[in-house]
């Protein structure tokens, strides 16, 4: 492969995991994470400011930790708390984050951004496609284990999950800071990029957005609709956003209003809604 | 006493204009259940419109008058196509969520058109860049007559609310809805009627903003995150709330910019956060 090919492979699977990670907690509990770039951030970071000592693999299996360990804390504190409140409070978490890191960098280290190592880009697309891997396992596991049942009853009915026994907070939360480990692993591998980072950079909210807009496109009902979705806005993000960015933008909010307003279920809620139709016509015939 | 003074100044004026800020959106949020993320684009919509008619040698003060109407305009329309489809096709709980999600994509539609007219370098013009003495400390009349606009706007749509009769239904739409529309308030009119009203509000304290800072079109974000703030601070759909919230939280931006600029965002995270855990209701939600 050549190394346009491997580039681009690679931020495709880092959107698949993205987005991937994103539905696995937000479309059974029902609560829209916008912190998806704070995770993505720390795994960033953790490169930045561990990517001369240790190997790759590790690296992602460090910030891995890290972004669960902090979605862990915020979870205990936001899970509690209305849906809208929470999605607030996860947007709001990578401006905090953000700020934080520029005003101790500035003030203890003296820099405003750092280098970060290079790793050729072989190894990154390899060490991206074994997460992604991974994930889709766990995925697929957690769909069918008792675990995941409590998920789907949780975003049912909170209530009623409650009652028959289900610790409903420790469950939210758990999903949460898994689905945040495979968020700061893509960061620290994608962090070699870049050779340089800064807070803004790192901890850029659109990153948030993408995941979403990806799995809302695609459909969130099936584990096929978010790779759907990240594969066609990576290909098109490939193709807009050096030329034209503010087209681009343009472009991505129209159909993020678009999908919602017209396409509920995503591109897979449509699939399923014309092969339906496809096979009730052929009865009728 | 001379800082002392200029932070309680610096602070009244910021806490005025978030005050504007926060009822516009509590205007949304409250009664037309929109968490309208794009509410800041409104405000950035405000300030440019106010700087491309400076250029054309016309008064700020003017600009108040003549932005207005037009966002108010643009506010309604949205709520009467977007919104009114997507309450007609997502029932009681998703509606939330997904007018979340819709007003994310409308705020990068908005910000990235005024990027393409205004492209993204800072703008700003000169307004009664004089100063006056008073009690000793100097001021800078422009900031006084930006304090002044504020005052007057935001206890002035508190009245607006509380005294006419479309604020009456207002109210009574956003304590339930259902009882206010068997009573006769047209439920579908006043929630437009409240989105349109918080793009107004935006503009308007996008108009001010401008006379006094510099502006870009990146701008509206941290407006929205600090409405936001302010209007579960001061408890979610409550208006009082949002009047006293937004002078909180100017007075405790000013003072904290003062010690140390940088934290300002950081500080007001902190204030939340602590508010969510010990009374997530806000200072005067129900």
């Amino acid at each position: 492969m050549s190394q346009y090919t491997v580039v681009l492979l690679s931020s495709i699977i880092m959107y698949i995991v993205l987005a991937v990670s994103w539905t696995m907690f937000s479309a059974p509990t029902g609560y829209v994470s916008l912190a998806t770039a704070a995770f993505f951030g720390a795994g960033i970071y953790t490169t930045a400011f561990l990517g001369e000592f240790i190997p790759l693999p590790l690296l992602m299996l460090v910030g891995g930790i890290v972004s669960f360990v902090l979605a862990f804390l915020v979870g205990a504190i936001t899970l509690r708390l209305r849906g809208v409140y929470f999605t607030i409070f996860t947007f709001g978490l990578v401006e905090l984050l953000k700020n934080l890191v520029l005003w101790f960098e500035i003030k203890f280290t003296h820099v405003r951004g750092r280098f970060v190592v290079s790793i050729d880009h072989t190894t990154v697309f390899w060490s991206l496609l074994v997460l992604l891997a991974l994930l889709l396992v766990a995925v697929a596991l957690i769909k069918r284990s008792r675990f995941g049942r409590a998920l789907q009853a949780v975003g049912e009915s909170e209530d009623a999950a409650a009652h028959i026994g289900v610790n409903t907070t420790l469950v939210k939360v758990t999903a949460f800071a898994v689905s945040a480990f495979a968020a700061g692993a893509a960061g620290a591998a994608m962090a070699t990029r870049w050779s340089y980072i800064d807070p803004g950079i790192a901890f850029n909210s659109l990153m948030s957005f993408m995941p979403v807009l990806m799995a809302i496109f695609g459909g969130m009902r099936k584990t096929a609709g978010p790779v759907i979705g990240a594969i066609l806005f990576a290909y098109l993000e490939e193709l807009l956003i050096t030329r034209f960015p503010s087209l681009y933008m343009i472009i991505f909010g129209a159909i993020m209003v678009g999908v919602i307003l017209f396409l509920p279920d995503g591109i897979m809620g449509l699939v399923t809604k014309l092969t339906r139709r496809g096979a009730k016509t052929l009865e009728h015939s | 006493m001379t800082t002392l003074l200029n932070i309680i100044i610096g602070g009244l004026i910021m806490g005025g204009i978030y005050a504007i800020i926060s009822m516009g959106l509590s205007m949304q949020y409250g009664v037309a259940r929109i968490l309208n993320v794009s509410h800041g684009e409104f405000i950035m919509l405000g300030a440019f419109l106010t700087w491309t008619l400076s250029q054309a040698g016309i008064s700020p003060l003017l600009s108040l008058v003549i932005v207005s109407p037009p966002l108010f305009l643009i506010g309604f329309i949205i709520h009467r196509t977007a919104f009114k489809r997507l309450s007609s096709i997502s029932g009681g709980g998703a509606f939330e969520g997904n007018a979340m999600l819709v007003s994310f994509g409308l705020m990068f539609i908005l910000q990235n058109v005024a990027m393409i007219i205004w492209g993204s370098s800072p703008q700003g013009y000169q307004f009664l860049v004089k100063s006056v003495t008073l009690g000793g400390a100097t001021f800078a009349v422009n900031r006084l007559v930006v304090l002044l606009f504020a005052l007057v706007i935001s206890i002035g749509f508190y009245f607006f609310l509380s005294r006419s009769r479309i604020g009456k239904s207002i109210r009574a739409a956003s304590q339930d809805p259902i009882a206010a529309g068997l009573m006769g308030v047209k439920i579908n009119r006043v929630m437009a009627l409240c989105f349109a009203i918080g793009a107004l509000l935006a503009g308007l304290a996008g108009v001010l903003l401008s006379m006094i800072y510099q502006i870009n079109t990146a701008m509206g974000m941290s407006y929205t995150v600090i409405a936001i703030i302010v209007v579960v601070l001061g408890g979610l759909g409550s208006i009082p709330g949002s009047l006293i919230g937004g002078f909180i939280l100017g007075l405790v931006g000013s003072a904290v910019s003062y010690i140390e600029p940088s934290l300002q965002l950081v500080a007001y995270y902190v204030i939340i956060m602590l508010l969510l855990l010990v009374r997530p209701k806000g200072l005067l939600g129900r």
